[in-house]
Parts: C-alpha cells; sequence; structure tokens
C-alpha cells in the first residue's frame, strides 16, 4: 500500500510557487519554440500595426516641420518601436481564449488540478514572453534602421521601464481575465471584450501617443486602467518623465493590479459555481 | 467501521438550458423573453464507497455518469445534496483533496499537445508539489507498468488515441492519487490496448489501495475490474450491488444449453431456440419458467448435458436501459 501523497512534506509555499512558475514557464517556452516559422510570421504580423501609425505620423510630423505637438520623428519612432515590444508583453489570455478554453474542455482539465488558473495563466504567457522579446530583437534593430528612433533612456528608466512592462502585463490579465468570466454566463463574451479593446485603443495610448489626444481625454485617461497597460511603460523608456512620475507611475499600476485581482476573484468565485463542462 | 471514501447522499444536478420554438418570430420573442427548461441531469442520488473498492458506474449516454464524476471531482457544483470524497467536499476545491484525486476522461487531452509528456510530467511534479525522489520513482514505475518508456519523448501530439491515452493515465497518477474517477479510460482503443489499460487499472488498484469509481460503455471493462456497480439512469440509481447480482435483478430469460443424445428435435415448444446445431441446442426461457422447462427436458428426452446461463451482461445492460424514465 502507498503512502498518501497529501501527506508527504511538501517544499515550503513560497518556493513551490516558484518551481511552479519557473516550471510553467520552461513549459510555455518549449511549447513555443516548437514553432519557429509561425512565431516569425505572428511578429511580422503584430509590428504591421505600429508601422502604420508611425508611418503615418512620420509624415504628419515631416509635413508639420519634423515635429507634432513637440513630437518629433524620431520621438515618433521610439514611441513604436518600444511599443511592438510593449505590445507583445501585455499581451494575455483574454475573453476569446477563455471562450475557447471552455468550449474545447481544456478548463475541465486545469480545474482537476490544485492551482490556482490565474498563476498559471500568468506563469505560462510570462514562459512565453521570453520566446517573444528573442524574436523582437532583430525585428527592433530592422525597424531602428529604417526609422532612427531618438531614444537616450537614463538607468531609472530602463529599469522603470523592465517593472512597468510586468506590471502592464499584471492589469492587462487581470481585466482581460474578469472580462473573459463573462463567458460563464453568456457565450457571447467576445462583444463586452471588443468594447474593452476599443476604449483601451483610444485610451491608452496604443493608437496616438496621449499627449496628442485632446486635455480632458488625457485626464480621463490617467483615472483608468488602459493607460498603465501602454502609454506609461512606453513613456517611462522614451518620454522624459520625472522620478516622481516614474515612481507614481508604478503605484498607479499597483493600485490597477489590486483592483483587476479582487474583480477577477470575486468574478471567479461566482462564474466557477456556473461552470457546466457539458460534453468535456 | 472506517468512513466510506466517497460518500454521496442525494446528490442532485440541475441545468438550465434555454430553449425555443425554430423561426425568426420565436427568435425575436426570445430577445425579450428567454425560456429556459430545468433538465434533471443527476437526480437525489445515494450511495458510499470504501477504501479501495473499484465500481462500474453504468449507464447510457445522457444518463448523468459523467455529470456525477465531475461533481465528486470538484468540476460542477452540485445543485443540492451532499457529496464527500475522502472527507472533503469536492466543490470547495480544496488543495489537499485535489491532490488525493484523479480524473481521466478518455476524450480528453490534458497534457500538453505540443512537447513531450515527459516535459508534461515536469509540469504537473510542480503543480502537485512533489518531492523530485518521489515524482521520479512513481514516474519510472508507471511507465514500466504502461511500457510507455519509448512514447513519453515523442511530442503527445505525434501519439496514436492508445499510445495518448496510456501516457496520460501516467500524467494523472503521478502523484499517487487514492481515488481515481475514470470516465471511458478505454473508449475508441483497440482490444488490444483496452485490455493493457484494464490490467494497468486493476495492478494499480491492488499496488496502491486507491478506489476507483469507473464509468465505461465496454462490459468487458467493467467485468474485468468491478465486483460491485451502480447503474444510473435518467438521474437516477436504479440498481446499487454485486455485478452478479445485476442479473437476477433485470435479466428476464435465462439460457438453457442442452446436449441430445439425438439431435435434430424440435425443442420450440420450451422456450426460443436461438441456437441449434445438431444436437447442441440453446433455448432462452423467461427467468422463472427455468427450474420447470429445465426439468421437463430432462424428464421428456435424452440429455446427455445440461447448462443453465444468466444472459450476457450486454444484453442485461441493455434491458436496464430500455426502462423508461419514472414519472
Amino acid at each position: 500500500m502507498s503512502v498518501d501523497v497529501a501527506r508527504l512534506p511538501e517544499a515550503g509555499r513560497w518556493r513551490s510557487l516558484y518551481d511552479f512558475y519557473l516550471t510553467t514557464m520552461r513549459t510555455a517556452i518549449a511549447s513555443q519554440l516548437q514553432y519557429r516559422v509561425t512565431n516569425y510570421f505572428y511578429m511580422l504580423g503584430m509590428i504591421a500595426e505600429p508601422v502604420v501609425y508611425l508611418v503615418v505620423w512620420t509624415t504628419i510630423a515631416k509635413d508639420q516641420g519634423g515635429a507634432v505637438n513637440g513630437i518629433t520623428t524620431g520621438e515618433f519612432a521610439a514611441y513604436y518601436i518600444v511599443w511592438t515590444l510593449v505590445r507583445n508583453m501585455n499581451i494575455v489570455f483574454g475573453a476569446p481564449f477563455w471562450e475557447w478554453r471552455i468550449r474545447e474542455g481544456r478548463l475541465a482539465g486545469d480545474l482537476l488540478k490544485p492551482m490556482y488558473i490565474l498563476h498559471y495563466d500568468l506563469a505560462y504567457f510570462a514562459g512565453w514572453k521570453f520566446v517573444v522579446v528573442v524574436l523582437w530583437l532583430p525585428i527592433a534593430f530592422g525597424l531602428s534602421a529604417v526609422f532612427h528612433p531618438t531614444l537616450s533612456p537614463t538607468p531609472l528608466e530602463i529599469v522603470v521601464f523592465i517593472c512597468a512592462i510586468w506590471g502592464a502585463y499584471l492589469v492587462r490579465s487581470m481585466f482581460q481575465g474578469t472580462i473573459g468570466m463573462l463567458n460563464f454566463w453568456t457565450t457571447r463574451g467576445a462583444a463586452v471584450f471588443d468594447l474593452y479593446m476599443a476604449t483601451e485603443m483610444l485610451l491608452s495610448g496604443r493608437l496616438v501617443p496621449l499627449q496628442l489626444m485632446p486635455e480632458w481625454v488625457q485626464t480621463l485617461a490617467n483615472f483608468l486602467p488602459f493607460k498603465w497597460t501602454f502609454g506609461f511603460p512606453i513613456e517611462s523608456l522614451v518620454g522624459n518623465l520625472s522620478t516622481r512620475d516614474l515612481l507614481l507611475g508604478l503605484c498607479a499600476q499597483a493600485l490597477w493590479i489590486g483592483i483587476g485581482l479582487v474583480l477577477f476573484k470575486v468574478a471567479w468565485s461566482s462564474a466557477i459555481k456556473r461552470f457546466v463542462s457539458v460534453g468535456n | 467501521m472506517p468512513d466510506p471514501v466517497v460518500h454521496v447522499a442525494e446528490l442532485t444536478k440541475i441545468y438550465k438550458v434555454p430553449e425555443r420554438e425554430a423561426g425568426l418570430r420565436a427568435a425575436a420573442k426570445a430577445l425579450f423573453k428567454r425560456q429556459t427548461r430545468d433538465v434533471r441531469a443527476v437526480e437525489a442520488i445515494s450511495f458510499d464507497i470504501e477504501a479501495g473498492e473499484v465500481v462500474g458506474f453504468l449507464g447510457p449516454n445522457g444518463a448523468g455518469k459523467t455529470t456525477t464524476l465531475k461533481m465528486l471531482a470538484g468540476l460542477l457544483y452540485p445543485t443540492s445534496g451532499d457529496a464527500r470524497v475522502l472527507g472533503h467536499i469536492p466543490s470547495k476545491r480544496e488543495r489537499e483533496y485535489l491532490r488525493r484525486m484523479t480524473m481521466v476522461m478518455g476524450n480528453r487531452n490534458q497534457l500538453q499537445w505540443d512537447i513531450p509528456a515527459l516535459d508534461s510530467f515536469e509540469l504537473n511534479r510542480a503543480i502537485y508539489r512533489l518531492q523530485r525522489d518521489d515524482y521520479l520513482a512513481m514516474r519510472d514505475e508507471l511507465i514500466e507498468l504502461l511500457d510507455v518508456g519509448d512514447l513519453v519523448r515523442k511530442p503527445v501530439r505525434n501519439l496514436s488515441l492508445g499510445e495518448r491515452m496510456k501516457v496520460e493515465i501516467v500524467g494523472a497518477l503521478l502523484h499517487r492519487p487514492q481515488v481515481l474517477f475514470l470516465d471511458e479510460p478505454t473508449i475508441g482503443l483497440d482490444v488490444t490496448m483496452q485490455k493493457r489499460i484494464r490490467t494497468f487499472i486493476d495492478v494499480y488498484n491492488r499496488r496502491h489501495g486507491a478506489t476507483v469509481l469507473l464509468t465505461s460503455h465496454y462490459m468487458a471493462d467493467v467485468e474485468a475490474l468491478c465486483k460491485r456497480v451502480i447503474v444510473i439512469h435518467h438521474g437516477r440509481i436504479l440498481f446499487d450491488g454485486a455485478l452478479a447480482a445485476l442479473a437476477d435483478e433485470f435479466a428476464a430469460y435465462k439460457t438453457i444449453g442442452v446436449v441430445l443424445e439425438n439431435g435434430g428435435i424440435p425443442l420450440d415448444a420450451y422456450g426460443e431456440v436461438v441456437h441449434n446445431e445438431g444436437d447442441r441446442v440453446s433455448i432462452r426461457v423467461p427467468k422463472t419458467e427455468t427450474s420447470r422447462v429445465a426439468a421437463r427436458l430432462l424428464a421428456e428426452h435424452e440429455v446427455l448435458d445440461l447448462t443453465i446461463e444468466e444472459p450476457p451482461i450486454e444484453d442485461v445492460i441493455e434491458s436496464v436501459f430500455a426502462q423508461p424514465a419514472a414519472q
């Protein structure tokens, strides 16, 4: 007769969590590396959006004597090249993924395991990011060679940027995960997701640097989570934010992570009771 | 007497299913007022399972088997009733409970699709927080038992259905679960593979003293593994007892086989002749008539041999499933 595993000594909680994150990230990297060509095509597709913005704004800037609202062509180039990294870093498991996960029966398998689903999602996509960053580097070099960005960050800005892109990843994970919970109530959660994405597009600095937006939009953006997932991480590296603004930005991210986490937990505890798992 | 490993009392699951008539008018009407119907997937079922038992959970499609298993595994939240497994309430999904049980769904892949199963096993080690030595010992034991040493290094997507099922089972048992919920683990597999998995479940049960609740549409699985069966139909339990007693309860007939001194005699007067080959005849007779018909055959013919057999378990189950839902 075997020993009951639940009574076997476990590693410490934090050590186990660290081990779990590391192993899940390794698994994600291994899975991602299976598709080298697909990865590159994905990355090429991903840069199409910022390159369009970049070409448009660079053209406008040149027409207006080299700058739009004080942003030079080199600063536009820096903004949108850093944008490509930030965009890849803040791709998360959103509502469409939750729909797939439920429909394909993957959630049932995940729920059988003694893990908090959010940890798994965060760890898995964090691993995926490492592959993306490696693939991003040559693309960033190529874009730099063509568009000549103006970029001279201080060591503090680099440190804040590194924290901010992970902060953005967490903010987005919490909010998109919460929207994903709608799939437990409706099979058309994507409609709300689309509304979220459209709002984010305008108020995050994804479509246009926020400083080109009207004053009231900039003020509104300060009080919503979107800016802290795009505009702030980019500005922390390419902008001229003061030390105070940099640290306040990180605090704002921490606040939104906290709010998002509470929302996710509330939604999850209610959603899981509605899970029907029919046919899976 | 120790507490049962699985305790189920009046467990019920009701799904709310939206429904409407076909057509544009009904679609427009549904926009303002949704109509739903309650589907009672599992209705007030009760049973206990003791430690180390292997119990077959039988029923036709839609009977409520998988719903019950999912409630016991903590996947579904019961509408009402009480379920306890290893002293835990499954719907609470406590970490300690999830570490002590597993559920294998024959039609579902729980391993990472693109990478070798060994990598998924490693991930399970981290998820279940297994000590490395325990993990390696168990992994190697399972790999040897299922003879999958050469499969676990291939990406899961490159494995055949049967191969994948075997590595799925390894992945699901690495944490040495005390309770196994097996939902059609042999579905779609060839006879050899079915037998292999059957043997494995038997060995695992004996070696680790695990409690097993198994659903399967293959009676060979049930006959090989389960002394006890629970039959569920329309969400209600129709039978809970020894497999051998199932035929007594539900079989409407028995089969009398006779070997006659002189073949070719018509025996239709005794019952339904289902097989007649020379001097060997099989006659299906109502269960209550068996003794009387056997006695008549012995008295009226030169009988060299006579056997009385229960109908095949498939036929018994079929007759159980043919019962209408209780109103």
